[in-house]
């Protein structure tokens, strides 16, 4: 049941997660435009050439098994089944639209971007737009608003104009043809330069795809009271670098009119942050009805490319992930979010793996009263192996998984010889690309529902850690974590 | 490895063990750490 007013129900009330949705644009002729790959193409230019042979095509794109599970085809259990590498071994049956969403080719996510360019910042080609736009018509989740938006695009010759001054960024399909470009938003401001606004627009057109799919499977956009922007982009001018509100200018997208926003930031944690904030709004009766919303993380794309060209194989992170979370008051069924669970890591913690880990997951266990082995399955950096250790990156979630067991060992509840048991157990294998906070626990969600909507799966701890190093104030590090556990019916207080 | 009176630069790792705990080690055997880092590889 949804609730349209939050003022009549100021009832405290267990928050619980009604769904979640997840979005995948594969953007191969963006990934150049990636932070790593665009410094080492300007130093080198030949480069350019080896890096798009590697670009992978929509349909192997689809088919790669990680972004199966990704949309919700696949469980993260089923990875173990499929050989090694992942990427020579596609799913036969893989399908764009999953359980959870969808995986979108690249001009129809162009086409989005510029549905969502309200400065004329984003010019396409006009037969490019023509193509782009009978796709989009026939898209359950684009409306003739939208296609109005889109507009007619531009003569190929206007856009080889505007890439004269040198301040424009060129938008290239997979194979190299020029099909548009983004221009710069003031010519003296360096917030809002052209590749600052390509990742910002890219970030509203996939969180707005995310949101969609979303209010397409939970229902009643207008419905929504607040949203809670979870990710890493900042948006602002000269005078206001990172103010932000992404959650809002995302939420206009998608028919939720009747929801107030802001951006929760916490680096790759953010997401998991703005989870928690929202239990806590839905909880304490402020608000009824919360979405919690990220869009990707552009500047991720490619990043770890120069191992994937070393080792001959398709440049891998060549897709924008996204994903809207709504938390709602206790309806009986939805899992809900233990708010005795909340885990963080505190300025005075430290920084070491054991001081987080002992604060994020070991003090809420004591707190609950339950052992590392009660928890069914831990949610962690969800970073795909095969993405970073080509790299020299190591195996991200498994390195986390035998902390994790370590502690278990430590405190006496298994035996050292038990320790890959305990992973294989309470673990899963990487699956998501490397989007930052988006691989932050939170692409555990959806099967995590899922599997306890079945009653498969009785709970599952999400832990998400975050590197506030990188911004070069502070050497803190940080992370937070919730338990999400199974409904079990009795709908009522906190 | 004698390390005692040795500049030292230090690069951690996030997942791994941060740079504040190598330069603690560091100072322990009486390096000297000049820039200490820590990165996410991810």
């Amino acid at each position: 049941m949804y609730i349209v007013s939050s003022s009549a129900h100021h009832q405290p009330t267990k928050p619980v997660v009604q769904g979640v949705s997840y979005f995948l644009a594969h953007v191969p002729g963006l990934t150049c435009h990636g932070s790593k790959p665009s410094r080492e193409i300007k130093k080198d230019p030949p480069l350019r050439e080896s890096f798009r042979s590697h670009l992978r095509t929509f349909e192997e794109a689809v088919a790669y098994p990680p972004n199966q599970v990704f949309i919700g085809n696949l469980d993260p259990d089923d990875l173990a089944h499929v050989p090694s590498p992942w990427y020579k071994h596609p799913v036969r049956d893989g399908s764009r639209w999953g359980l959870f969403g969808e995986i979108m080719p690249e001009d129809e996510f162009y086409g989005m971007m510029k549905i969502c360019d309200e400065f004329q910042l984003l010019l396409l080609e006009e037969g490019f737009v023509r193509a782009v736009a009978v796709k989009l018509r026939q898209h359950p989740l684009f409306s003739d608003a939208d296609l109005l938006r889109l507009g007619n695009g531009v003569s190929l010759a206007d856009i080889e104009r505007q890439l004269a001054d040198g301040a424009t960024l060129p938008m290239y399909d997979r194979g190299g043809r020029l099909v548009g470009c983004v221009r710069t938003g003031h010519e003296e401001d360096p917030n809002l330069t052209a590749e600052i606004l390509m990742e910002n627009l890219s970030v509203r057109a996939s969180g707005a795809l995310a949101l969609r799919h979303q209010v397409a499977a939970t229902g009643r956009a207008e419905a929504v009271d607040f949203l809670l922007g979870g990710g890493e982009e900042a948006v602002g001018d000269r005078y206001n670098r990172g103010g932000g509100n992404m959650a809002k200018a995302i939420g206009e997208l998608c028919g939720c009119s009747g929801a107030g926003g802001a951006d929760i930031k916490a680096f790759c944690s953010g997401t998991v942050h703005a989870i928690v904030v929202a239990a806590g709004l839905v909880a304490s009766g402020i608000f009824s009805d919360v979405v919690v919303v990220a869009g990707g993380s552009f500047a991720k794309l490619g990043m770890k490319f120069q191992g994937h060209l070393r080792h001959d194989m398709p440049i891998l992170e060549d897709v924008i992930a996204a994903i809207a979370v709504r938390v709602g008051r206790d309806d009986g069924k939805s899992p809900v979010i233990r708010l005795d669970s909340i885990g963080k890591h505190e300025i005075g913690s430290g920084s070491s793996q054991q001081a987080i880990f002992d604060k994020l997951i070991a003090q809420p266990l004591d707190r609950l009263g339950l052992k590392f082995t009660q928890i069914d399955k831990y949610a962690t950096e969800m970073h795909n192996p095969e993405i970073t250790e080509p790299q020299g990156s190591g195996n991200v979630p498994r390195t986390n998984y035998r902390i994790i067991g370590s502690f278990a060992v430590l405190r006496g509840e298994i035996q050292r010889a038990d320790l890959d048991r305990f992973v294989e157990e309470h673990g899963m294998l990487g699956f998501s690309s490397t989007q930052g906070h988006i691989a932050s626990a939170v692409p555990v969600l959806g099967h995590a529902i899922r599997k306890m909507l079945s009653g498969e799966r009785n709970n599952t701890m999400f832990v998400a850690k975050g590197s506030l190093f990188l911004g070069r104030m502070t050497q803190l590090a940080d992370g937070m974590s919730f338990l999400l556990e199974r409904n079990k019916g009795t709908q009522g207080g906190v | 490895m004698l390390l005692k009176s040795k500049k030292v630069i230090i690069i951690g790792e996030r997942d791994g063990v941060q740079g504040p705990a190598i330069e603690a080690c560091m100072r322990s055997v009486g390096a000297e750490p000049v820039i200490t880092q820590t990165q996410c590889f991810v």
